[in-house]
């Protein structure tokens, strides 16, 4: 508990560091490109703070939970030896955590109203939620699918490349396919389903299995959960388009 | 006073939220079918605390002083007084070096957001004490963040000129397949990952917020149709950058270590 504090002051700094870009970006822009005052500066010096202290928080507590319990997790299903568990675990943790995820609910709304001026559905509130939720859950889904196969590909040592080239071409195949106002929002939807907290989770739980197995080497297997994560959704909201 | 800090709290609650899934998940899992004791036990849950509060602190940061700045500047940027191109009609294609001042921004903050995002860091960290500190945290976050640069350059040089968002991501596959044949090996995973990992709390409401502005703004786009795609891009580029970024750290150990090139 002690250590805790010189540790923070120290990663305190590192927070700074971290953030000293954005504040110059828009800082420069507002002030000498747009030449305007920056508006309502007490809030703005108490929202720097509020993300400086958030960040040293943040990065202390992901080194003290985080990482443990997901490496901690890898090694106690790899001990279990229980290929069944673990793939549901894979699963339950790729869908439990896009299935809330804000940004998602957010691009799902986005979506609905452009398949409502496509004339994909009926341009009621009804038809328009129903849309969104189902959009949700098929991303969710997706999410869940795209663990359960990295953690195979982890387990078996396939070459990541191979599967990446087939999510490329599932890609490009349902491009052809999928109505043209969806397009967009499918290829979007990659990037806002992976948030702050699966991350660290899902990155520790790939090197931990990756560790524990041997023969894997946490480098070359342990990576790469994300990156199916980003790839499944724009497939399966190219064929959410597609059925509907 | 009092308004911020209610304003804190709530934020607090929001985000218990959106980590009660993933708590109940994990204990689960760990209680129902692992049955094992976890190691260092309070110090997991002190982390978990940490977590909450750094993330409800950092969430509420954002949207008090960086976003609703962000968001403004975006408009302002995007506007056709701004631009020049109020009543003038014109499509974006023909002039497109009106947008340097917007070309500029789009850079600037998808590296500026990259550099600030907390899975970015993450995975940084991560890399770091698995590749037993050959792969530096700060070089793989400043290759990430310019790949998320050139990344939204170019997808707002697309929604400019209003090319098919498709033609441009298909051409990105085979640009990273080409670079993947001649990678490093231990870099590809990794480099695939980080694509995703970028684009999380920080860059997406500011990219999608610079994304509607433009497309609302040019002359001949329509903001459903043209307003979507930065974050694709923001994804994609990543994969390049740090892919490069890995065959250039090796070339240069390569030099220093005086060895020529593999046969």
């Amino acid at each position: 508990m002690k250590a805790l504090v010189p540790e923070l002051l120290k990663s305190l700094t590192g927070s700074v560091k971290d953030l000293l870009p954005i504040i110059g970006v828009i800082a420069f822009f507002q002030l000498l490109v747009l030449g305007r005052p920056i508006p309502n500066l007490l809030e703005l010096l108490w929202g720097t703070l509020l993300v400086v202290v958030g960040l040293t928080l943040f990065i202390q507590g992901l080194k003290l939970g985080l990482f443990p319990i997901g490496e901690n997790m890898a090694w106690d299903f790899a001990a279990k030896g229980s290929l069944l568990w673990l793939l549901l675990f894979a699963f339950a943790l790729g869908f439990g955590t896009t299935i809330a995820e804000p940004a998602l609910i957010a691009v799902a709304e986005e979506a609905a109203k452009m398949a409502a001026q496509g004339g994909m559905i009926v341009d009621v509130t009804d038809a328009r939620e129903a849309y969104a939720k189902g959009l949700r859950y098929t991303v969710a889904l997706s999410v869940g699918v795209a663990i359960v196969i990295g953690v195979l590909r982890i387990l078996r040592g396939w070459p990541i490349q191979y599967l990446i080239i087939c999510g490329y071409l599932g890609v490009v195949i349902m491009t052809v396919f999928a109505p043209k106002e969806i397009i967009g929002i499918a290829y979007d939807s990659g990037g806002v389903t992976t948030s702050t907290i699966t991350v660290p989770l899902v990155t520790a739980l790939g090197v931990g299995l990756a560790s524990s197995i041997e023969g894997r080497n946490p480098m070359v297997d342990g990576f790469g959960l994300i990156a199916f994560a980003s790839l499944t959704p724009m497939i399966f909201v190219m064929g959410y388009g597609v059925l509907l | 006073m009092t308004e911020y800090l209610v304003s804190l709290w709530s934020s607090l609650l929001a985000t218990i939220d959106d980590v009660l899934p993933i708590i109940g998940i994990l204990v689960g899992f760990q209680v129902l079918v692992l049955r094992r004791p976890i190691p260092n036990l309070k110090r997991v849950l002190l982390g978990f605390l940490l977590v909450l509060l750094g993330l409800a602190f950092f969430l509420e940061g954002l949207e008090r002083a960086l976003f609703p700045l962000g968001r403004l500047m975006a408009e302002q940027l995007t506007a056709p007084d701004f631009l020049g191109t109020s009543g003038s009609g014109t499509d974006g294609a023909e002039h497109w070096e009106r947008y340097a001042w917007v070309y500029l921004f789009a850079f600037a903050i998808g590296f500026a957001t990259a550099i600030a995002e907390p899975s970015l860091i993450a995975v940084a960290i991560k890399a770091h004490q698995v590749s037993a500190g050959a792969i530096h945290p700060w070089g793989l976050r400043i290759a990430v963040a310019i790949g998320v640069g050139i990344g939204i350059t170019l997808g707002t040089h697309r929604i400019v000129t209003g090319a098919p968002l498709h033609y441009y991501i298909i051409t990105g596959y085979v640009v990273v397949l080409t670079q993947t044949w001649f990678a490093p090996r231990a870099i590809i995973a990794l480099a695939y990952d980080s694509g995703g990992v970028s684009t999380s709390t920080v860059t997406v409401p500011l990219v999608a917020a610079l994304g509607l502005g433009l497309a609302s703004n040019i002359p001949g786009r329509n903001p459903l149709l043209d307003g979507f795609g930065l974050i694709a891009f923001a994804c994609l580029f990543p994969i390049m950058t740090v892919i490069a970024y890995a065959q250039l750290s090796e070339l240069v150990t390569r030099r220093r270590s005086g060895l020529h090139p593999h046969p």
